[in-house]
């Protein structure tokens, strides 16, 4: 109970943290999502806005959501996806005025931005010329390709089932992270993959787009979609990009992010400057400040989530170790909550508690229970009959029962549960990035949109050298707070 | 005789096995009892109904005249000594904070606390350097002497031996038999060893109690025992220590 007090404790604290004046812009976790942005991020910040950047926020839900949840108040979204995926209306062809009153009061869509990038089917240009496909009814003609998809893709109304439908194809697919996918393309493991059309990695990976001759995909022209609340004044100068971008000026600014390695700041820069717009020039963080300040809120997330693991972790497993049946129950609901795919837990905490730290500390909390409580109950079970029936017998009261035996019993198992929360989190934090709430995890939720191996490492080190010294760190209290003799038999899990 | 322990027309379940239905018995004060019964028989909840563990269903149970309530529970534990098979000693501690937990845990002055374990050590032949060690460094001749002088530490009138010396090797056993009984003359408390070997019962016990499923079968001196067995039971436990 103590531990639920303090959660919400924690959650309250966080929540105030967010109620600031600037605007909160998002992006989802891909290349031209991040440069969209920060081209509007740079926009407000030039003309004296308050700015805070939720980027690489986890696909189209968890931005529409955070968006819902006023956890962020505008990011670029596409008309083809507001229509399938959020409206789910499948009456093809809605204006951009009627899907703004579909969307409610709190929410509407400025003007598009001028290109339209559409959803494509992408093949490498060898295997295309030598089988001589050209447009996507071809690919009826090869059954036994394989395709590999985004999920997105594979979910949509305007994905993979109903292309399939509609061209009646039947080739296999696998789920595959749109970052990775030229890169499966390029060594063979699949054939062809979805694409945007504006994706400037598609020369990069010398890959063309087929004729989409049946006219399946709908429009996506790129529309800033905000919040009602947001001031005019925000709107209008948002509004001011309409039609600025058009589909070779986004192809050309998505490869200087993939190819060139500009960064979407310096993009972002360009095209302002270009449009005659002057920009403060903000200073851009160090490799070690930015790697610093990922580790730090790293650390911060599992401390925070580990810490309230700990409490709730240990008040259930004393309380429910020698009860039957609540003991069944503890089990049971903390192992359901770790079959629970974490990203899948990371969204499920969104309409709750938005996006950001909250939900991830939230998320991590619930994973950390499962290896305390487990091995506080089997560890207070498993100490020897012989010891429990004596220490019922010769006069202590159950307080000094618990604390001057019992629990000095288990240690060795609690203790170890304890270490393999803590490794979990280090490790399910890096997804923690995927709602916004940073970490180590950010590097890599970048790196994949951009399919940059360097950055992901960025990361991907870092959280493992944590997780090493988490577990070397737990390992060294073990030592000092066990006694030699009662180490052993301890065992990694 | 005044008696230690009595039991007066005493049920007891557990789960759906009935071990007691209208059990009697009355242990003398000042003596050794020997308890011998196989396993199943119900010495092991005999023992837990003394020392608190567990409650009669019905019937009463008195400890030196007093019946056993949840209130009184700790008081009357604490002046219960309590001795198991493999001596039961808390890993964790060593063989001295084993000795003491209880008192400490009630407050006792340190003072008394060190010299009463000094006078304890030296009645069960205990080498007082072994008292700085944890429990896995003794062997198992010295663990049980731990034991015993646990279950003597706070200087209980009734000391509750539950086949203390069964997973002892056969010389270490025999020698801790020997000690048994001046140890209890020093003390003048009330011993009961439960045993399922009544060789044993009959060679440390003034009274023999034996228990059959449940059942009081002869409670006697072990002369009686040994010359006049009231059933086949007692002749067949007889026959087999010979």
């Amino acid at each position: 109970m103590k531990g639920l007090l303090i959660l919400s404790l924690l959650v309250q604290l966080s929540l105030t943290s967010f109620a600031s004046d600037a605007i909160r812009i998002g992006s989802k976790n891909f290349n031209e999502s991040y440069v969209l942005s920060e081209i509007v991020a740079s926009l407000l910040e030039s003309e004296g806005f308050d700015v805070e950047r939720k980027f690489g926020l986890g696909g189209t839900l968890v931005c529409y959501q955070a968006l819902l949840a006023s956890e962020i108040d505008i990011y670029i979204e596409y008309k083809g996806t507001v229509q399938q995926a959020i409206l789910k209306e499948s009456k093809p062809d809605l204006s951009l005025d009627e899907m703004s009153v579909l969307l409610g009061e709190q929410i509407s869509l400025l003007p598009p931005l001028g290109f339209n990038n559409t959803y494509a089917i992408a093949i490498s240009r060898e295997v295309a010329a030598d089988l001589s496909i050209t447009t996507i009814s071809d690919l009826e003609r090869f059954p036994l390709f394989k395709a590999g998809f985004s999920l997105e893709f594979l979910n949509r109304e305007d994905g993979w089932p109903n292309l399939a439908k509609t061209y009646g194809l039947s080739q296999n697919v696998v789920g595959i992270e749109h970052g990775l996918a030229y890169q499966a393309i390029k060594n063979g493991s699949i054939k062809f993959t979805d694409a945007y059309s504006t994706d400037g990695d598609l020369k990069n990976f010398d890959l063309i787009i087929l004729d989409d001759d049946k006219r399946f995909f709908p429009e996506y022209l790129a529309v800033p979609i905000v919040r009602t609340d947001l001031s005019a004044e925000a709107i209008a100068i948002v509004s001011q990009l309409e039609g600025k971008i058009d589909d070779k000026a986004m192809r050309s600014m998505n490869a200087k992010a993939v190819i060139e390695r500009y960064s979407f700041d310096e993009i972002a820069r360009d095209f302002l400057s270009n449009d005659d717009k002057t920009r403060k020039i903000d200073q851009r963080e160090s490799f070690w400040q930015k790697l610093l300040k990922n580790t730090f809120t790293h650390i911060k997330l599992t401390s925070i989530a580990l810490t309230a693991g700990i409490f709730f972790g240990l008040i259930c497993g004393f309380f429910a170790y020698n009860r039957q049946r609540i003991s069944g129950v503890v089990l049971y609901s903390s192992g359901l909550m770790q079959t629970v795919p974490s990203i899948a837990l990371l969204a499920l905490m969104i309409p709750i508690f938005g996006i950001g730290e909250v939900p991830a500390i939230v998320a991590l909390f619930l994973y950390s229970i499962l290896p305390i409580v487990r091995n506080t109950i089997t560890g207070l079970r498993g100490i020897d009959p012989v010891l429990k029936k004596v220490v019922v017998s010769i006069g202590l009261d159950e307080r000094q029962q618990m604390y001057r035996v019992l629990i000095p019993l288990a240690m060795p198992a609690i203790l170890s549960g304890i270490k393999t929360a803590a490794v979990i989190s280090i490790g399910t934090a890096t997804l923690a990035a995927f709602i916004g709430a940073g970490g180590l995890g950010e590097p890599i939720v970048t790196g994949l949109a951009l399919n940059d191996v360097n950055l992901i490492l960025q990361g991907a080190i870092p959280a493992a050298i944590l997780a090493i010294l988490v577990e070397f760190l737990f390992s060294l209290l073990e030592r000092l707070i066990l006694k030699p003799h009662m180490r052993q038999g301890i065992t990694l899990n | 005789m005044k008696n230690a322990v009595e039991f007066q027309n005493v049920y007891k379940s557990l789960g759906s096995k009935k071990v007691f239905r209208d059990f009697n018995l009355a242990i003398p004060a000042g003596v050794i009892t020997s308890i011998v019964g196989e396993s199943g028989s119900g010495k092991t909840t005999l023992l837990s109904l003394i020392n608190g563990v567990g409650f009669a269903d019905s019937g009463s149970i008195s400890v030196f005249g007093q019946a056993i309530t949840r209130e009184n529970l700790l008081q009357t534990q604490r002046g219960i000594g309590y001795a198991v098979q493999g001596a039961g000693l808390f890993p964790h501690l060593t063989a001295e904070e084993n000795i003491c937990l209880v008192a400490r845990s009630i407050g006792m002055k340190s003072d008394w606390i060190k010299k009463r374990v000094g006078v304890l050590a030296d009645l069960v032949n205990l080498d007082q350097q072994l008292l700085k060690n944890f429990p896995h460094a003794l062997s198992g001749g010295q663990q049980q002497r731990v034991g015993l002088c646990r279950a003597m530490m706070l200087n209980p009138s009734l000391i509750l031996l539950d086949e203390p010396f069964s997973s002892l090797d056969p010389i270490t056993r025999r020698a801790l038999h020997s000690e048994i009984i001046p140890l209890q003359k020093a003390t003048s408390a009330t011993v009961v060893i439960v045993s399922h070997d009544i060789s044993e019962a009959i060679k440390l016990g003034q009274w023999i109690v034996v228990i059959k499923e449940g059942a009081l079968v002869q409670a006697d001196s072990p002369e009686n025992i040994i010359s006049r067995p009231h059933n086949q039971y007692v002749v067949d436990l007889l026959e087999a220590m010979s």
